[in-house]
């Protein structure tokens, strides 16, 4: 299956990219994403545990990502 | 009408905002502005860029809306951030709260600024007057960005 991987920010300068998109085995969670990630180029800049979303809402490593789903890396927020 | 939450890319306008949250039951009509600082942490700042995973942020401003209006008992919340390039002085997010009473309206506008501030997608990047720029993180760890 595949998901759409967006960066922003701090991230999205560290890869390089501002969405990726991932070949992902059929049961896969947030974590497995995240693992997955970890093999581009510029990751190591990332921190051992970004915040993500699915769907535009917030997840734990835990959460099940399926095909065509949109998961993005949360740098730490700095609105207002 | 205009929506309670919003994110734009042009001037916030506070009398549009106030009007917003206008209601003939309030006694109470606050207007929050945050600016951009001509220093932070010491250092001088030129100007800012705000980007956000918009439709995530659109959706937590909406929901920081719905949550704060249901928790002080009032329908008169409004916030606006704005994305995009921004000089010092600029009204980067502005918050409208109108309410009965001006205890439940102060503490009403500082709860939705503190929500923004902890869970609204929207990131920063501060021009220094040195020519450089960098993410801000709030958290105080050292920047994805920074080198290693």
């Amino acid at each position: 299956m595949t998901v759409t991987l967006l960066l922003f920010a701090s991230y999205a300068d560290a890869l390089g990219a501002s969405s990726l998109d991932m070949e992902l085995p059929g049961e896969a969670t947030v974590g497995d994403v995240l693992f997955a990630v970890r093999a581009h180029p510029g990751a190591e800049r990332l921190p051992p545990s970004p915040m993500v979303a699915v769907n535009q809402r917030y997840a734990s490593l835990d959460s099940v990502v399926r095909d065509g789903d949109e998961v993005a890396l949360i740098p730490p927020v700095a609105g207002g | 009408m205009t929506p309670l939450a919003s994110l734009v890319r042009t001037p916030i306008d506070p009398l549009e905002m106030i009007h917003c949250v206008s209601n003939p039951a309030n006694g109470a009509v606050l207007i929050f502005l945050g600016a951009v600082r001509q220093v932070n942490e010491g250092r001088a700042v030129t100007g800012i860029d705000y980007a956000a995973y918009e439709a995530m942020a659109l959706r937590e401003l909406e929901a920081i809306v719905a949550e704060g209006a249901a928790k002080f008992e009032t329908n008169d919340v409004a916030v606006r951030h704005r994305l995009g390039e921004l000089g010092v002085e600029e009204v980067s997010v502005a918050i409208a709260v109108g309410h009965p009473h001006r205890d439940a309206a102060y503490a009403l506008s500082r709860w939705v600024i503190e929500e923004l501030k902890r869970r609204v997608p929207i990131w920063k990047r501060e021009h220094y007057a040195d020519g450089t720029r960098e993410w801000v993180d709030p958290t105080g760890r050292a920047s994805a960005g920074a080198p290693s």
